[in-house]
């Protein structure tokens, strides 16, 4: 047993995921694939949006792919960082809009 | 990416020799061989298809150290080509009906006999490519020299990384952005870029780091969009280019730890389809000294072609150049790589 989780090496294994639900895994990729191809949106922009939903969800192994990715869709270093700025925003926003609930209770409980 | 540094060679770098350059790529551990690649591919023995474009190196002299470059070009390096060596490029040209040269370097305008090979070329009906790293058009002695290149109908090739400043600056040096933005204005006014004007200004983008390049499509229509909003610059093309393990890009890769990783992505990312078509299998390289290689990237590593064929620009066959046996490394990956690389960007869907 490996004594740390999140190893760099793992992240090429994602693929061997499939070993125990191959037909599971073959629809996950395929769509997962089709998700990231140009459509309305081009490859790089979803691209950005992966790198900052990564941080969101805060995944060491998604932030080193879509790092990669990002550079490789043609964007730089200054567009991915406004883009983890915007994940940022939405998790300290969403943390912060709770206030609201507390202000409610706040009124419940106070006099 | 950090400071520009001096060349390889005004350094004492081990890596200034092109056989301590072979020796590393060789010792890189590969899932299989660039060889073997190709015969699984069925695409063995990799042959010539035929010379359409002499592409001539006229020297490592340049006005820039950028860290990604191969030739380890720079303002020390003194390997220019002799007047001998360019007659017997202009006589074969003359001889045979090869319809493109491609003028590379170094600053190939930095060469005293630039605007003759140029003019001779152009003489003899030929398209002729100027691989220009732009920031040579803002030197004041060659103040004429876009003029120059409008009259004789010369494609610009211009080296561009990015169309942001701090990404273009890590790779080729402070302030090359700005110049460089100049120049492509300087070249827009006269006519360069525009549709219908027949002067073409295609861009080259090498990615600033150890990954492949954007797929080229895409990024042309971003490299567009963003030249034109933020500089009103226009171009035709944009082709992307795959950074070559070799010269001060190998050492940018061996610095970093990059090397295996950066390798590995190459083999991984193979693509038959880019294999099938690399430029080296349309094109002849001459390099400062006369000595045939059959890319840029084997001049470099001081790979001639096979010696099946003639060894030099004087000695020059076309029957047994154009059929010659092409000399593969593990480096060849780079032009199989994704959507494939040449000089002329990328080479498969």
């Amino acid at each position: 047993m490996s004594d740390s989780y999140y190893l760099s090496g793992d992240l090429p294994k994602f693929g061997e995921i499939g070993e125990h639900a191959p037909e599971l895994a073959s629809k996950f990729f395929s769509w997962y694939n089709a998700v990231f191809e140009e459509g309305a949106l081009s490859e790089r922009e979803k691209a950005l949006i992966a790198l900052a939903v990564s941080h969101a969800v805060q995944c060491p192994y998604c932030i080193d792919a879509y790092t990669e990715a990002c550079l490789e869709k043609g964007s730089d270093p200054e567009q991915m960082t406004e883009a983890v700025h915007v994940a940022v925003a939405i998790r300290g926003g969403a943390s912060l809009v709770h206030g609201v609930q507390m202000k409610n209770h706040l009124k419940t409980l106070g006099m | 990416m950090g400071k520009a540094l001096p060349t390889l060679q005004e350094r004492g770098a081990s890596l200034a020799s092109a056989a301590t350059q072979r020796r590393i790529l060789g010792g890189v551990p590969l899932e299989r061989s660039f060889p073997a690649a190709l015969s699984e591919s069925g695409l063995m023995p990799f042959r010539s298809a035929g010379l359409t474009v002499l592409q001539a190196n006229v020297g490592k002299l340049c006005n820039q150290t950028c860290k990604h470059c191969h030739v380890d070009a720079g303002p020390d390096r003194g390997e220019v080509m002799s007047d001998e060596v360019m007659d017997a490029v202009l006589s074969v040209l003359a001889r045979t009906r090869i319809p493109t040269l491609d003028i590379t370097g170094g600053a190939p305008e930095l060469h005293p006999r630039f605007r003759e090979l140029v003019v001779g070329a152009r003489g003899l009906g030929r398209h002729v490519i100027d691989r220009c790293n732009l920031t040579i058009l803002t030197v004041p002695r060659f103040d004429e020299l876009p003029e120059f290149l409008a009259e004789n109908r010369v494609e610009v090739l211009a080296s561009l990384p990015h169309f942001s400043e701090g990404q273009t600056d890590a790779q080729r040096g402070a302030g090359i952005y700005e110049k460089s933005i100049w120049a492509l204005r300087r070249l827009n006014a006269l006519g360069y870029g525009e549709e219908g004007s027949g002067l073409t200004l295609n861009l080259v983008t090498n990615p600033v780091g150890a990954f492949l390049p954007a797929r080229q499509a895409a990024l042309e229509k971003d490299w567009r969009l963003e030249l034109e909003q933020r500089h009103g610059v226009r171009f035709n093309n944009l082709f992307t280019i795959t950074n070559m393990p070799i010269g001060r890009y190998l050492e940018y890769l061996m610095e970093t730890g990059n090397l295996d990783r950066y390798m590995g992505r190459l083999v991984n990312a193979y693509n038959e389809d880019a294999a099938a078509s690399p430029m080296c299998r349309y094109t002849l390289s001459v390099g400062w000294d006369g000595l045939l290689h059959d890319c840029d990237f084997n001049q470099m590593l001081e790979l001639p072609v096979s010696a099946t064929a003639p060894q030099t620009i004087q000695d020059f066959d076309e029957a047994l150049l154009s059929t010659r046996e092409i000399v593969l490394g593990p480096h060849c990956y780079g032009c199989t790589a994704g959507q494939g690389s040449s000089c002329g960007g990328a080479t498969a869907d």
